[in-house]
């Protein structure tokens, strides 16, 4: 099956300070990839490079395709028709993530207009159809509302059904849930999935939950300062982390029931990007780290079907993972 | 059993709130008959959404805001009105750490004069000795003295929020009240800011109320769980007996709404209808308009919190009180 | 909206009062008008007459009743160099200086503004730069010292424009000049940070990532947000048309309101200088009354009657 997009080297400087050190990604059409990674990790700027979306003083390298065609640096034009066509991204801050001053009936029919060979009353109906496939109700009289009179949770939806204008082949989330309270946060995560079946679109769902990203994607891609350090099928990965990072945050999370342990806390801090430590970037706060290893950043290698892990100690981070388990 | 530390009895504050440039006002309650007790050296978590009034409960328990009825009794004695000599003496025995550390902090001032200001408040011992103590307090949070020289810019998240603590510990205080201290926090990070209040707590006996929605965090710290909904308690009960059997359809659908991994989504109990508005409570059970178990009865009478065996207690007509026996025949 | 309307008129008309009684208050305070008018060798009784005439025997309380009952009745007082009525005076010296102040704040608009526009979609260009270090000059030189260096280049070295007075079309070019180039920098400078704020939120990566072209996210979706602020500023503009060009009138000797206040307040001329005072309160006040108005209609935030938080 051919990749629907896939990134290759991606890699992104601000000023001369690499933020993003070389992202190698493919999704299948109808998959759903978790992006899950802190703060500096690079999740965002990922798809924010991909789509031409960062700012101009961005230098932006290497390759991004969507469908077999190259789409990074190609002229705007080209780039104003994909995004929210054929790839639609919705963000994390709901309150100010709408233009106050536009009603939602402008704002929703602006993304049909652009997408769509629609006119007149056709416009409105589907606009219509869309609030309501996302659940927000009296959708006939809400649409000559502002964005002000809406809560957090219905103005996701309504990003969401802006998304969909367009019948995108892919659904960038970025966070859309983190702001959310945990009820409605279940809301709009069940919402995705039913969409996601029902279209059989793509997603890719980035998160700092590890918890989100597991119930909700079929693969999950770990992030850490600029790389992908882990990536493997959902299920796998929080059975079987590998690499250092992955088993400190999966080590973080806390199960609602069953005995408390204590937390095992990664030391130190994610790296400034403008002082990475040479070799791994993670090394500095890994347990098993070596010699070897701050000598050069390991590439993602591929360690079974499926699964790679970009990390030299793999395989004693992995007979440790077993030992702990055998006891 | 010992006297609880902190006592609060049915508390209950309102604010005014206008609606639109000309509107009416009308009351929100915030908090509406909250009573909680927490004992000496245990940690009490209240658990909620926005909208709950687990901040302000949070606020009135620190005796940083006057309840409009109800009382706080702090070791015996009641909570002195804000503002006064009295209230300014027992701040020295409890303390508050925020959600935003960076807000928390004075960015014109290195880090360790900001830890030694209570203990000038509160003219504690001779500068030599308030300066031993802001070393001593640094090793207790796990950083060093040069961390102290810094500014508060040039910290990490994490960093500023250990110093934040190592303040609100200077005075030695016997209380802590927690409002979301690792919600802004990298989940690594929240991990040893966690780590580091239950060591501290059992260090130096200290008694928190632990404030979050966050509920795998506060059930990894608490004894005592309380859950709230627009500005009631709704259940409340032991941590591991109340996550793992929850009672209250409330506190069912909230952890049900944790994600986590291993489990799919089949079975999730998600919620319809929007979150609350504090300004528009529902009459009844607060919480009749969006749970899935709703009776005619929800719909009139506010449940009152009743125990359900052990020391769990429930404000639910399902589950508790002489009518839960007829919730078949509803 | 009634209600909304009533309180901002009361609070307008409350500081119309109060400017208009510190203005009473400080001149009286500050010297008296008698000796000012005619002069310190007038003879003594000539004096007394004077002021028994114009009521500056009265005691002070006495002469504010008697001030504020006479505004009540349309009655402005009269200028007490020439007995004419305060309010005539004042009315005949407004197409002058609206001859300067309209045309400069046309001016203002029209540089200011797109300037302020583009610098902030270059952000950290040359032309920002350039823009910005011109607006900043523009600002910081005193209106009074950018038109001498104007009357100094244009009028004495090369002699294309004439450097006082109002004899014809030419000579209101340096005055214009002179008061566009300070307002078009306040504004180009505003506009600026008014534009950077908007296209830092999160709605205008919203609408790029939706697919918008840029160019129509900058017009539909920017200018409409940034507009809110901006009016606040060009509120206060037109509410110094009547008298923000005080300092300009009087370097080229323009006989408009500005001048007219220079030299009633020298003379301790009191109904004229009033006059002049409760004119532009009340100009600057109708203008703040009319942004407010323009606010509820370009932010529906404000609009909102009961709107859910």
């Amino acid at each position: 099956m051919t990749a629907l997009i896939s990134i290759e080297s991606l890699g992104v400087a601000f000023h001369g300070v690499p933020v993003l050190r070389g992202v190698d990604l493919t999704l299948r059409k109808g998959e759903a990839l978790g992006l899950v990674g802190e703060s500096g990790s690079g999740k965002s700027v990922t798809w924010l490079a991909a789509l031409g979306l960062l700012p101009r003083h961005a230098q932006v390298s290497g390759s991004v395709k969507l469908d077999g065609r190259q789409i990074l640096g190609a002229p705007a034009s080209v780039l104003d028709q994909i995004r929210g066509g054929r790839v639609a991204m919705i963000f994390q801050d709901p309150a100010s993530a709408l233009n106050p001053v536009l009603t939602i009936r402008k704002q929703l029919c602006e993304a049909l207009a652009l997408h769509r060979d629609l006119s007149g009353e056709a416009v409105k109906a589907e606009a219509l159809r869309l609030l309501n496939l996302v659940g927000i109700p009296d959708a006939g009289r809400r649409l000559s509302a502002y964005p002000h009179e809406f809560s957090g949770g219905q103005v996701q939806r309504i990003m969401i059904a802006m998304a969909l204008a367009g019948n995108p082949d892919l659904l960038i989330a970025d966070e859309p849930t983190t702001a959310l309270d945990a009820t409605i946060q279940a809301q709009i995560l069940e919402l995705l999935s039913t969409i996601r079946r029902e279209m059989n679109m793509a997603m890719v769902l980035i998160s700092h939950d590890l918890g989100v990203v597991a119930e909700n994607c079929d693969r999950v891609a770990v992030m850490y300062a600029g790389r992908i350090v882990e990536q493997a099928p959902a299920n796998q990965l929080f059975a079987d982390p590998v690499h250092p990072y992955a088993q400190g945050l999966i080590g973080a999370l806390l199960p609602l029931d069953g005995p408390r342990r204590r937390l095992t806390a990664i030391p130190g801090t994610v790296p400034d990007p403008a002082h990475m430590p040479g070799g791994c970037a993670f090394a500095p706060r890994c347990a098993l780290a070596a010699d070897p290893c701050g000598l050069a950043a390991p590439t993602l290698a591929p360690i079974a079907d499926d699964r790679a892990v970009a990390c030299i100690r793999a395989e004693t981070s992995r007979r440790a993972l077993l030992g702990i388990a055998a006891e | 059993m010992s006297a609880p530390l902190v006592e609060v009895s049915a508390i209950a504050r309102s604010y005014a709130m206008r609606s639109g440039m000309f509107g009416r006002s009308t009351a929100v309650h915030a908090v509406d008959g909250v009573s909680l007790a927490i004992p000496k050296g245990e940690t009490l978590g209240l658990v909620g959404e926005s909208g709950s009034g687990k901040s302000t409960t949070g606020r009135i328990v620190l005796g940083l805001e006057p309840p409009d009825t109800g009382e706080v009794r702090f070791g015996g004695q009641p909570m002195a009105a804000p503002g006064t000599q009295a209230w300014r003496a027992q701040r020295s025995r409890m303390q508050m750490i925020f959600q935003d550390p960076l807000g928390a902090l004075d960015r014109r001032l290195p880090v360790a004069a900001q830890i030694r200001e209570p203990l000038d408040i509160h003219s504690v011992g001779t500068p030599a000795e308030r300066e031993e103590r802001v070393r001593e307090l640094l090793r207790a949070v796990e950083l060093t003295p040069a961390h102290g020289t810094r500014y508060p810019g040039a910290l990490s998240g994490g960093q500023r929020q250990r110093i934040v603590l190592a303040r609100a510990l200077a005075t030695k205080p016997d209380f802590l009240v927690c409002d979301e201290p690792v919600s802004a926090l990298d989940v690594s990070i929240q991990a040893q800011v966690v780590n580091l209040l239950c060591d501290l707590q059992a260090q130096l006996s200290l008694t928190l109320l632990f404030i979050s929605h966050d509920l795998r965090v506060v059930r990894q710290i608490s004894s005592v769980v309380a859950v709230m909904y627009l500005g009631r308690i709704v259940e409340i009960g032991s941590a591991d007996d109340l996550f793992a059997r929850p009672e209250h359809p409330y506190t069912q659908a909230l952890v049900s709404a944790s994600p986590a991994p291993g489990r799919r989504s089949a079975g999730r109990i998600v919620l319809s209808g929007d979150p609350p508005n504090p300004a528009a409570r529902p009459q009844g059970c607060a919480f009749h308009p969006r749970c899935p178990r709703a009776i005619a009865r929800c719909r009139s009478e506010v449940p009152t919190l009743s125990g359900v065996g052990g020391d769990r207690q429930v404000a639910c007509h399902l589950v508790a009180g002489p009518q839960a026996a007829t919730r078949d025949a509803a | 909206m009634g209600r909304y309307f009533a309180i901002r008129i009361g609070r307008a008309a409350l500081t119309i009062v109060l400017v208009v009684t510190f203005a009473f208050v400080v001149l009286r305070l500050s010297g008296d008008p008698a000796l000012m008018i005619l002069g310190p060798e007038a003879p003594p009784e000539v004096i007394a007459a004077f002021r028994k005439a114009w009521g500056l025997d009265d005691p002070i309380w006495l002469q504010y009743l008697d001030y504020f009952s006479a505004i009540a009745q349309g009655e402005l007082g009269r200028s007490m160099r020439d007995g004419r009525p305060a309010i005539q005076l004042v009315l005949e010296r407004i197409p002058a200086t609206l001859a300067l102040t309209l045309p400069a704040f046309f001016f203002k608009v029209a540089l200011g503004v797109p300037a302020g526009i583009y610098a902030a979609l270059h952000r950290g260009s040359g032309i920002d730069r350039a823009v910005m270090m011109t607006a900043v000059a523009g600002f910081t030189v005193p209106s009074f010292v950018l038109a001498l260096l104007l009357v100094l280049i244009f009028a004495v070295q090369l002699g294309w424009l004439p450097s006082g007075g109002q004899d014809s079309w030419r000579h209101a070019i340096l005055p214009i000049t002179t008061l566009s180039l300070g307002g078009a920098a306040v504004l180009a400078r505003f506009t600026r940070s008014a534009m950077l704020e908007v296209l830092g939120q999160p709605y205008i990566r919203t609408a790029s990532a939706k697919g918008v072209p840029w160019r129509k996210v900058v017009t539909s979706h920017a200018l409409p947000n940034a507009a809110i602020p901006t009016v606040t500023i060009l509120g206060f503009m037109v509410g110094t048309l009547i008298a923000g060009a005080v300092v300009v009138e009087s370097v080229f000797a323009w006989p408009g309101v500005g001048r007219l206040l220079v030299v009633a307040v020298a003379n301790r001329d009191l109904a004229v200088v009033q006059c002049i005072l409760l004119l532009v309160a009340m100009t600057m006040v109708t203008s703040n009354l009319v942004v407010d108005f323009l606010y509820g209609f370009l932010d529906p935030r404000l609009r909102a009657k009961g709107a859910h938080a």
